[in-house]
C-alpha cells in the first residue's frame, strides 16, 4: 500500500540541527505557497554553512526532498552560483572575479600570481587545508576591478604586492589556532 | 478573445491577443527559424534563433517570445532580420561540433538545415571547441553532449508535459551541460520523446543508431498497436526493413507524442525470433513444411476434434492485438465449423453480462477532452503505465482541475492526486459503492427507486462526499476506469456504479482496455455470446473456461495465453495436455513451441493491412508498411484459406479493405442495442483470492513487446509496478 504518511522532510532534519531547519523554514514562508523552487537558494546556504562550507550530493538530495522539488532542480542551482561548493575547501576560500571588468584589469594575473604563490591551480586546495583558489562571477565590485573576495571580505585594485600581503595577514592570523600543524 | 491585425513579410493576418509572432507566423506557413521554441512547450527564448524585425521597435526581436500587438509589422527576411539570425547562427556554432558526417542525425537535424541557410562557410574562431562527457541514459537514447545547443526543450519536456523532471540544466556559462548530474537513466515510460524535439544529435534513438540515413527511409503512416488509444505513427523503413518507428501527429489522439512502448516495439519484428516458414511437429520435433500441408494438417485435425465432440472439445484464444478484420474472419470460421467457443478476453474474471449483446467503445467522450477535465475520478487505473499518453492529458487537466484516485494498488502517477483512496482490491466495487451512495444524497432528485434499494444501507464518508462535490462542481468531469476494472470479478458491478454516479454528477465515463483492438474484438464478434456486432451467436465457451477446463484442441491466434492470460499455469498445463494446438503466430521462440502442434507464420504489426477500433470507438486502418519476412503471411489471408479449406462459406475476400467495408456497412445497419443494464448487478462479496493484481507490467502486455530487446534492458521493464507516488515539478 502506498505510505501516504512517508515525510519526505526526515531526510534533511537527520542531517542538520533544528535550529537550521527553523532557518530554512522561515525561509519557505517568504514566497508564495505554491512556489517551490524560490527557496533552493537560501536553504542551500544555510545547509552548506552548517556542512564547513561545502555541499554533498547527498545533502543536496535531502534540501530536494524536504523542499519537494525534483533533485535536478537542486543541483541546477547548486552548480551555477558560484558562491556554493561543491568539493571540501581549505580554510580560506580565495575567489577570484574573472568576469568582464576584472578581466580587463588583469584577473588573469592575479589568478597566476595566486596559482604560483600558493602551488596550487585554480579550483584545488593546497595541502595544509589553508587555502583554496576559485574562479567566480562578477561580485558587483568592478569599480575595484580586479578583486577577489577572502573570507567575505573584499580585495579591490589587486596588485602582486597587496596578493602578498593579504597572504601573509592570512596565515599569520592562522598560526595559533593551527592544531593541524 | 480579442483580435488584432498584423503584417509579416506583406501578408495581412489576423491574430488572437497573446499570441507570439511565431505562432501567428507557423499558422500562415511563413517559416522563421528557432531551435528552443516548441509548440507544445513553454516558451524559453533562450536559443535567440527566431530573431524578427518588427517595424516600431528599435532592434530585432525573438518572434517565439513577442506577443502580437495590433499594426505590427513584421519582416522576417529584412536585413536586419537576417543580420541577426545569422549572428546567432555564428554563435551557436562556435562549439558545436562538426561531425555531421558521423552524426546519427545528420540530415535531418535542424542545426544543419538552419546553418545552411544563415551559416557562413569559415568560422572566424579558432579557439579550441568545448567537449562534454556523455551522459548514460538508458537503453534506449544515446547521448552525444558535444553536440547539445541547450535549447532546453528536453529539460521542458520532462518538467512539463511528463512531470517527472529527470533532466537539468546544470553548470553556468561554457560549463552548462544537460543531464542527470548524478548517473541516472531515464526511466519515464514517455522519455524516448526528447529524440524527436531534440533539434541537434544531442540526443538519438539507440536501437536505431547507426542503421541508416534519415534520406534513405521511406515512410509509411500506420497504428501503433500496444494500447487502447490508437497511437499515429510513421513506420520508417529501407528496403523493406523498419529501422525505426515515430510519432505521426493527431491531436485528438497522440499529439505529437509516443510512448517508449510504441516506438521501440518494432525491434522484436526486426530482431525477435520470427517464424519464416510453416511448421508442424511430428514424434516431438519441429519439420519445416510448406503451407498446403500445414494447412491441411491444421483443418484435418480441426475437423477430427471439432467433429468429435460436437464443437465442445475445441476453443479459440484472439490476441488483443488482433484486427478487426482478422477477428472477424476467426469467429465467422470457428463458428462456421459448428464450435462457438471463441473469446479474446483472456484477461477477464467477469463474464455476468455476457448474455446480453452490444457492442460500444469505452469512452463517451472524445478522449481529447481529457486535457480540460475540471475533476477527474480514476478507479483502479495505473493510467501512466497502461496508457501512458492518456496520463500526459490527464497532467494537463491538473494544471488547473482536479484529480482524485480510488485505487486498491500503489499507484505511480504524474500528476498530484487531490483525493486518494485505497480499499483493498476484493472491496473495489464496495468502496466505489460508498461514492453512489454520496451522489445519491446529494442529488436526490435524480435518482430512481431502484438505486434508492440499491444503496440500502451503504455509508459514506466526508472523502467520498469531497469526491462527489468535485465530480458535480466541475464543468467537465468524469470517471476512468483502470485495465484492472475490466479484470476485478465484480468488473460489471463497478461498470455499473460508475455509469450511474457519471450521471448523477453529470460527468462522462470512460473505461480503459487491454490491448489495441479490444473495442474491435468484440465488434467483430471474438466473444462467446455474439456474432459481429452484436449478432446472435449460440453461447459457446469463455477464455477463462477455455483455459481453465482444458479442451482437446486449440486454435490460438497472436497470443500466448500461458503469458498474457490470468490463469497462465494452467493456461501452459491445459495446452501442452491438448491434442492438438494451431498457433498462429510470427515468432518461433516462447513456449509456443513446446506446446503447439502446428505453427503458421503470420505477419506482425505494420506488415499487415486491418483496422484497430480504439478506446472511443474510433476507426482506424492502415496498410502494411513493410512485407512480412519469409513464407509468413498476412493473418487475414491465411484466415480466408483455412475458412475455404474448412467448407465455411462466404471467405472469397480479395483484401482487407473489402472486409472492413462489409462490417462497416453491418454496423451501420445494426441498431444501436442499448446494453440491458437495467437490473442493477448484486453487490456480493469478492474473494481476496479472486482479485489478486497478476499485472502484465508496462513492457510485458503482448508478444510483440516482450520481444523487444532494449525495452526489455529499460529499469521499467522490471520495476512495475512501482510503489511510491512521486510527483515533483
Ligand atoms: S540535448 Fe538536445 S533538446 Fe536537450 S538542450 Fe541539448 S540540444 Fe536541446
Ligand atoms: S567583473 Fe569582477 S567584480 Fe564585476
Ligand atoms: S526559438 Fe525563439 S529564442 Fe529560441
Amino acid at each position: 500500500m502506498t505510505d501516504l504518511s512517508y515525510d519526505k522532510s526526515l531526510h534533511l532534519k537527520e542531517l542538520i540541527p533544528q535550529s537550521e531547519i527553523d532557518e530554512i523554514d522561515c525561509w519557505i514562508k517568504k514566497y508564495p505557497n505554491d512556489r517551490k523552487r524560490p527557496p533552493i537558494m537560501p536553504a542551500l546556504k544555510v545547509v552548506q554553512e552548517n556542512n564547513g562550507n561545502y555541499l554533498t550530493t547527498e545533502m543536496m538530495q535531502a534540501v530536494a526532498e524536504y523542499l519537494d522539488v525534483p533533485h535536478v532542480a537542486v543541483y541546477e542551482v547548486a552548480t551555477f552560483y558560484s558562491m556554493f561548493n561543491l568539493d571540501k575547501m581549505g580554510r580560506h576560500v580565495l575567489s577570484v572575479c574573472t568576469n568582464l571588468s576584472c578581466s580587463l584589469r588583469g584577473a588573469d594575473k592575479v589568478v597566476e600570481h595566486l596559482q604560483n604563490r600558493l602551488n596550487i591551480k585554480l579550483g584545488e586546495t593546497t595541502k595544509d587545508g589553508l587555502f583554496s583558489i576559485k574562479e567566480v562571477e562578477c561580485m558587483a565590485a568592478c569599480g575595484g576591478a580586479p578583486m577577489l573576495e577572502v573570507d567575505k571580505i573584499y580585495h579591490e585594485n589587486l596588485t602582486e604586492e597587496k596578493i602578498d600581503q593579504i597572504l601573509s595577514e592570512m596565515a599569520a592570523k592562522d598560526l595559533p589556532t593551527q592544531e593541524d600543524k | 478573445m480579442g483580435k488584432v491585425n498584423i503584417e509579416i513579410d506583406g501578408k495581412q493576418l489576423t491574430a488572437d491577443v497573446g499570441s507570439m509572432i511565431i505562432e501567428v507566423a507557423d499558422e500562415a506557413d511563413i517559416y522563421i527559424p528557432r531551435f528552443c521554441y516548441h509548440k507544445k512547450l513553454s516558451v524559453a527564448a533562450n536559443c535567440r534563433m527566431c530573431m524578427v524585425d518588427v517595424s516600431s521597435l528599435p532592434k530585432a526581436v525573438p518572434a517565439c517570445a513577442t506577443p502580437v500587438a495590433d499594426g505590427m509589422v513584421i519582416q522576417t527576411q529584412s536585413d536586419r532580420a537576417i543580420d541577426a539570425q545569422k549572428s546567432v547562427m555564428e554563435f551557436l556554432l562556435i562549439n558545436h561540433p562538426l561531425d555531421c558526417p558521423v552524426c546519427d542525425q545528420g540530415g535531418e537535424c535542424e542545426l544543419q538545415d538552419l546553418s545552411v541557410g544563415y551559416g557562413e562557410d569559415v568560422s572566424r574562431y579558432v579557439e579550441g571547441k568545448r567537449v562534454v562527457k556523455d551522459k548514460n541514459l538508458g537503453p534506449l537514447i544515446s547521448t552525444d553532449m558535444t553536440r547539445c545547443i541547450h535549447c532546453t526543450r528536453c529539460v521542458r519536456f520532462g518538467q512539463e508535459v511528463v512531470g517527472i523532471r529527470e533532466l537539468g540544466a546544470t553548470g553556468r556559462g561554457e560549463h552548462i551541460e544537460i543531464g542527470t548530474y548524478i548517473e541516472s537513466t531515464m526511466d519515464s515510460e514517455v522519455s524516448a520523446n526528447i529524440i524527436d524535439l531534440c533539434p541537434v544529435g544531442a540526443l538519438t534513438a539507440k536501437p536505431s543508431r547507426y542503421k541508416a540515413r534519415a534520406w534513405e527511409l521511406r515512410e509509411s503512416p500506420s497504428i501503433a498497436p500496444h494500447d487502447c488509444l490508437g497511437s499515429n505513427v510513421n513506420i520508417h523503413h529501407r528496403r523493406g526493413e523498419i529501422i525505426r518507428v515515430v510519432p505521426r501527429e493527431n491531436e485528438s489522439i497522440n499529439e505529437v507524442w509516443l510512448s517508449d512502448r510504441d516506438r521501440f516495439s518494432y525491434q522484436a519484428l526486426t530482431e525477435g525470433k520470427r517464424l519464416l516458414k510453416p511448421k508442424i511437429k511430428k514424434n516431438g520435433t519441429w519439420q519445416e513444411t510448406d503451407w498446403q500441408t500445414a494447412l491441411n494438417f491444421a483443418v484435418a485435425e480441426m475437423k477430427r476434434i471439432i467433429g468429435v465432440s460436437k464443437g465442445e472439445e475445441f476453443g479459440t484464444i484472439v490476441g488483443n492485438n488482433s484486427t478487426l478484420e482478422e477477428s472477424f474472419l476467426i469467429q465467422k470460421l470457428i463458428r462456421g465449423t459448428g464450435c462457438n467457443n471463441i473469446d479474446f478476453r483472456t484477461r477477464r474474471r467477469d463474464f455476468s453480462k455476457d448474455q446480453y449483446s452490444g457492442v460500444r467503445a469505452g469512452f463517451n467522450f472524445p478522449l481529447q477532452d481529457l486535457d480540460t477535465m475540471d475533476a477527474t475520478l480514476l478507479i483502479a487505473g495505473d493510467i501512466r503505465h497502461e496508457q501512458p499518453l492518456a496520463a500526459l492529458r490527464v497532467r494537463k487537466s491538473t494544471g488547473f482541475g482536479r484529480a482524485m484516485a480510488i485505487n486498491p494498488f500503489d499507484g505511480e502517477y504524474n500528476f498530484r492526486l487531490y483525493q486518494e483512496i485505497q480499499p483493498e482490491p476484493h472491496l473495489l466495487a464496495q468502496e466505489f459503492a460508498c461514492v453512489l451512495a454520496a451522489a445519491a444524497q446529494k442529488q436526490p432528485d435524480k435518482i430512481n427507486a431502484e438505486i434508492k434499494d440499491w444503496i440500502e444501507g451503504i455509508t459514506f464518508t466526508e472523502q467520498h462526499a469531497i469526491i462527489v462535490d468535485e465530480l458535480i462542481n466541475g464543468e467537465q468531469s468524469c470517471i476512468l476506469m483502470g485495465v484492472y476494472v475490466q479484470e476485478h470479478p465484480q468488473a460489471e458491478v463497478v461498470n455499473w456504479i460508475a455509469e450511474q454516479v457519471a450521471r448523477l454528477t453529470d460527468s462522462k465515463w470512460g473505461y480503459m482496455t487491454q490491448g489495441c483492438n479490444a473495442a474491435g474484438n468484440k465488434m467483430a464478434g471474438a466473444v462467446p455470446n455474439q456474432s459481429e456486432f452484436g449478432g446472435r451467436a449460440t453461447p459457446g465457451k469463455n477464455a477463462k473456461q477455455m483455459l481453465t477446463e482444458g479442451l482437446k484442441g486449440y486454435l490460438i491466434h497472436n497470443c500466448e495465453p500461458d503469458v498474457e492470460s490470468l490463469w497462465a499455469d494452467q493456461a501452459l498445463a491445459n495446452l501442452q495436455n491438448a491434442e492438438c494446438v494451431i498457433a498462429l503466430t510470427s515468432y518461433e521462440d516462447g513456449r509456443v513451441s513446446d506446446y503447439s502442434t502446428v505453427m503458421l507464420p503470420i505477419a506482425g504489426s505494420y506488415e499487415t493491412s486491418g483496422t484497430y477500433v480504439n478506446v472511443e470507438g474510433r476507426w482506424q486502418s492502415f496498410s502494411a508498411a513493410v512485407p512480412a519476412p519469409g513464407e509468413s503471411r498476412p493473418a487475414w489471408k491465411v484466415l480466408r484459406v483455412l475458412g475455404n479449406l474448412l467448407d465455411t462459406s462466404g471467405f472469397d475476400y480479395e483484401s482487407s479493405v473489402q472486409i472492413r467495408d462489409e462490417l462497416k456497412e453491418k454496423q451501420e445497419n445494426s441498431r444501436d442495442k442499448k446494453e440491458s443494464r437495467k437490473t442493477p448487478p448484486e453487490l456480493h462479496a469478492a474473494s481476496e483470492e479472486e482479485t489478486k493484481r497478476d499485472s502484465l507490467g508496462l513492457y510485458m502486455v503482448d508478444p510483440m513487446v516482450r520481444r523487444a530487446n532494449a525495452l526489455q534492458q529499460t529499469s521499467k521493464a522490471s520495476t512495475h509496478p512501482i510503489s511510491i507516488s512521486r510527483v515533483t515539478t
